[in-house]
């Protein structure tokens, strides 16, 4: 079901300014989304002061300085701070990305930080991604060969057929991407999405994975695929620079051919 | 971790338009319009029977002229973003920069298609 607006226990309040208490001359105002589970509250934007001169160069450096200068509570995913395990995707000035490559410097004005949008949130910007991880299970994510003589030694691929995945191998499923697309927004229970679509595509286009045929059978469905509309907000927002709305694409046109 | 009140994260209110998420909701829209207008046109023009006068005097209203010159405009908008999706679905024009710059030039061509057709239609009454 389409709703554009959001439930009555997620409308968002205004939450509590913290002052600068540093006196520096370059303060950044960041508005940070907060949910705590453990008292019945709607959740609110709590506004930050943030002393730049002290403060690392990307967008989770100012979440760390939050933390551990001005409020503890502040609850984030965070583990390698380069850009390749995908724990701090978040919403940040609007767009889906991963917070320790974007730099807070190209953000001009007020730094607003959502958690991933419509997803249940588990605590301040934690969104639960299970459905997500589920779907991504659904297309069985690794390689299948009929056992026999081939699986008993090194499958074998050629330079060419390994440069096929190119664009695709390097996806860290942060969900940036499935998170950004509206037609997952309103139909995220069936469609896929195009995290979980570029990875099908991914084995689809494997040379050693002798299950191709089942693999597009199973993905062909009106609302598992073709619920992608073109919208490009996933490749918009992919902090890898990678394009999901190019496999998905690829994938119906397999389906077109074959 | 169930639990009832777990809110909803934010979406269409915090999340950024792109010039393809904005251009793909409008395709739609004036898809639904164009849908009716044609229903309209094709209803007057068996209506009036050939009678141009009719046409023309409907023409030169206000109402008729803001009318012709929307409907150019939309049909034009819808072509352009029709071949747009056309040359999607073979494969083509998935590149980011490629497709901000087909999505400014459907924007742009489809004023200076409108007013082509416009005055192309005029100059046939």
């Amino acid at each position: 079901m389409v709703k554009f607006s959001l439930p009555q226990n997620s409308k968002i309040l205004k939450g509590e300014f913290y002052k600068d208490k540093t006196g520096s001359n370059n303060l950044k105002k960041v508005n940070v989304y907060r949910w705590n589970p453990s008292n019945n509250q709607n959740p609110r934007i709590d506004t930050f002061e943030v002393d730049l001169n002290e403060c690392g160069p990307k967008v989770l450096d100012i979440l760390f300085k939050i933390k551990n200068e001005i409020d503890p509570t502040l609850t984030f995913r965070r583990s390698c701070a380069h850009g390749v395990c995908g724990s701090c995707a978040m919403n940040v000035d609007g767009v889906n990305t991963l917070s320790c490559i974007k730099s807070h410097s190209d953000i001009k004005g007020e730094l607003n930080i959502y958690p991933l949008p419509h997803l249940k949130v588990i605590k301040d910007l934690v969104g639960d991604l299970t459905t997500l991880y589920k779907q991504y299970e659904s297309v069985e994510p690794w390689l299948k060969a009929k056992a026999g003589e081939k699986t008993s030694t090194e499958i074998k691929q050629s330079q060419e057929d390994r440069a096929k995945l190119d664009g695709y191998y390097e996806c860290i499923l942060c969900a940036c991407c499935s998170t950004s697309c509206p037609s997952y927004w309103w139909n995220g229970d069936k469609y896929l999405g195009p995290a979980v679509l570029l990875q099908a595509y991914r084995w689809i286009n494997d040379s050693r994975d002798e299950e191709r045929k089942e693999r597009l059978k199973k993905v062909a469905d009106e609302l598992k695929l073709y619920r992608c509309h073109t919208i490009m907000n996933c490749t918009n927002s992919c902090p890898k620079g990678l394009n999901p709305a190019k496999a998905i694409s690829s994938i119906k046109k397999m389906l077109a051919t074959s | 971790m169930e639990n009832k009140s777990q809110p909803l994260s934010p979406h269409l209110q915090v999340y950024r338009w792109h010039i393809s998420s904005l251009l793909s909701i409008s395709h739609r829209i004036v898809g639904v319009i164009n849908f009716f207008c044609i229903i309209f046109v094709s209803s007057l023009l068996i209506f009036i029977q050939g009678n141009n006068q009719i046409l023309q005097f409907f023409s030169e209203t206000f109402f008729g002229k803001f009318f012709v010159i929307s409907l150019c405009w939309s049909f034009s908008f819808q072509i352009l973003n029709e071949i747009r999706h056309l040359a999607w679905d073979m494969g083509y024009g998935f590149d980011l920069k490629v497709s901000q710059i087909t999505g400014i030039a459907t924007i742009l061509g489809s004023f200076i298609l409108a007013i082509l057709f416009y005055f192309a239609g005029k100059s046939f009454i």
